[in-house]
């Protein structure tokens, strides 16, 4: 326990001494809020959907725990490249608990930034459907973060540089976010389209949102946590067993 | 405590270490000695876990290397020819990591970690930023590190290098009494030769991978009817430690260490 300990407290020291990192991240979010909030949601609310801004919220909250998530896979590369990953690989204690204290420091720092956008939606006017809510919409978070962190840490673990790392960003997970419905309604997409929308956890993370935060739910709140429990388990396997072949 | 048998590593279908074997006994100093590109930091990733042999048996402390990982980490303490440490903690942090990592007794941790920083002369530092140091302070801390747990063995892969004299002599005192008061078994690669006949019990010197020669100093002078392990050196590998001809690639990579030294 106190390993696990340590490494997550490593990972929060390093996140709250990085102010790049901090500002960096809220910076994409908040680019996204203003420009689509403010640029499409005349559109939106003129198609007759509503308010965008609250179809929007959920989504960048998740957008930001999703990307944060993975990015704790590029420390991972970077562990590699500066030496720091062979101290922890043939220290005695085994893979699981150091990619478990990694990740769930990922994880924590990830949250945070998303808890960070919603403050920041705040002030831009969005007030969530019912306050109660939001500590499960804090579960949610915390369950993505977890299951993405675990991942990334499974991808980091093999891939060779930062190349690599970012392929899997650019060719997996854009992609699976883009067709989440986190940015807009896919309602009146080809059927195929919709079928990826449908087997896709970050489609079932970003409507279980939209329920604590706005009050909507697509899938049925019972689906949502039920992909979402089936998502973190799948991808907690995958990191443990793709670290455990970790070599320095 | 050391039991190397006919040890063999490829990358692709170059051989960086060929058939040597070799053991070490318990409470032993001994210096694997040769040339930039021999074949010791590959020899030491080997019986650290850290690269899988090709070929040939290691057994740490009784126990089988490439079977036994968990048991054998728990065995040994090393310290890294390239940095391993944490750029983004503190000296102290970096130290704590460690300690916690190796289950070193709570109550122990501070007090440890204050006599071994106050060694290497960084306790004054031990709340900067280790980015902020210097290469050579870096590689002090890394040492310090390196013996905060007290393992059955210990590896030190050129541990002096880049290190002025005084602190170099100190390391040596502070790493001769761990092997005598607790029969700490100390493996280590060394660039100075003096540094090796000094500490060492018996030194093994390899060069293209392989082992030429494994005695005592004085064995191994008399071996080659020379005067000084230097004479002897050179007269085993054909080879002047101080010039060596040393092939591109790992002419590169001295320059990216003494770059990340920097
Ligand atoms: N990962 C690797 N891939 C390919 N060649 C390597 C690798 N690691 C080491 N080598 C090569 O193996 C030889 C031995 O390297 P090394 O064990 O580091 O030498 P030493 O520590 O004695 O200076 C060198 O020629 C080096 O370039
Ligand atoms: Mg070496």
């Amino acid at each position: 326990m106190k390993v696990i300990y340590i490494l997550w407290l490593r990972q929060i020291k390093r996140y709250v001494r990085s102010k790049s990192r901090i500002v960096g991240a809220i910076g994409q979010p908040l680019l996204f809020l203003l420009a689509l909030g403010y640029g499409l949601g005349s559109v939106y609310k003129a198609a007759g959907q509503g308010n965008y801004l609250e179809f929007l919220v959920p989504g960048i909250m998740a957008q930001t725990v999703l990307f944060s998530a993975m990015f704790y896979g590029a420390m991972i590369v970077f562990d590699r490249q500066f030496g720091f990953l062979k101290e922890t690989l043939v220290a005695p204690v085994s893979r699981f608990k150091i990619m478990i204290g990694g990740a769930l420091g990922g994880a924590t720092t990830a949250v945070i930034q998303g808890l960070l956008v919603f403050v920041i939606s705040l002030a831009l006017g969005f007030r969530p459907h019912d306050w109660l809510r939001l500590p499960i919409a804090l579960l949610f978070m915390i369950a993505l973060a977890v299951a993405i962190a675990s991942f990334s840490s499974g991808i980091g673990s093999f891939v060779e540089d930062m190349q690599g790392f970012q392929a899997i960003n650019q060719f997996l997970v854009f992609p699976l976010y883009f067709l989440s419905g986190a940015l807009y309604p896919l309602d009146h997409v080809p059927t195929w389209l919709r079928i990826i929308a449908e087997v896709n956890p970050i489609s079932y993370t970003v409507d279980a949102m939209r329920w604590a935060v706005v009050g909507t739910t697509k899938f049925g709140l019972l689906h949502d946590v039920i992909a979402l429990s089936l998502t973190i388990v799948v991808l907690l396997v995958f990191g443990a067993i793709r670290f455990r072949h970790i070599e320095a | 405590m050391i039991e190397v048998e006919h040890l063999s590593k490829k990358f692709g279908n170059f051989t960086a270490v060929n058939d040597i074997s070799f053991s070490v006994k318990q409470g032993e100093m001994f210096a694997l000695l040769g040339p930039n590109g021999a074949g010791k930091s590959t020899t030491i990733k080997m019986l650290t876990t850290l690269l899988k042999p090709t070929s040939g048996n290691l057994t740490l402390n009784g126990h089988s290397v490439t079977k036994n990982q968990d048991a054998t980490r728990k065995s040994f303490g090393i310290v890294f020819q390239d940095p391993t440490l944490d750029n983004d903690l503190t000296a102290y942090e970096n130290m704590q990591l460690h300690a916690v990592m190796y289950k070193v007794p709570s109550r122990e941790i501070k007090h440890r970690i204050q006599e071994l920083l106050t060694l290497v002369e960084l306790w004054e530092r031990r709340n900067s930023l280790v980015k902020t140091f210097s290469g050579g302070m870096k590689r002090r801390l890394e040492i310090a590190r390196g013996l905060l747990h007290h393992p059955v063995v210990l590896f030190l892969d050129e541990p002096t290098l880049g290190l002025d004299t005084q602190t170099r002599n100190l390391l040596w005192n502070y790493v001769s009494n761990l092997a005598k008061e607790k029969e700490m078994t100390i493996l280590f690669t060394t660039h100075y030769l003096e540094e090796a006949e000094a500490n060492a019990s018996r030194i093994a010197i390899i060069d293209h991978g392989k082992l030429i020669a494994i005695d005592t100093a004085d064995k191994l002078k008399t071996l080659t009817h020379t005067k000084t392990l230097e004479q002897a050196y050179l007269k085993l590998t054909g080879k002047d430690l101080r010039d060596e001809a040393v092939d591109p690639h790992e002419a590169w990579r001295s320059r990216v260490r003494a770059r990340n030294m920097r």
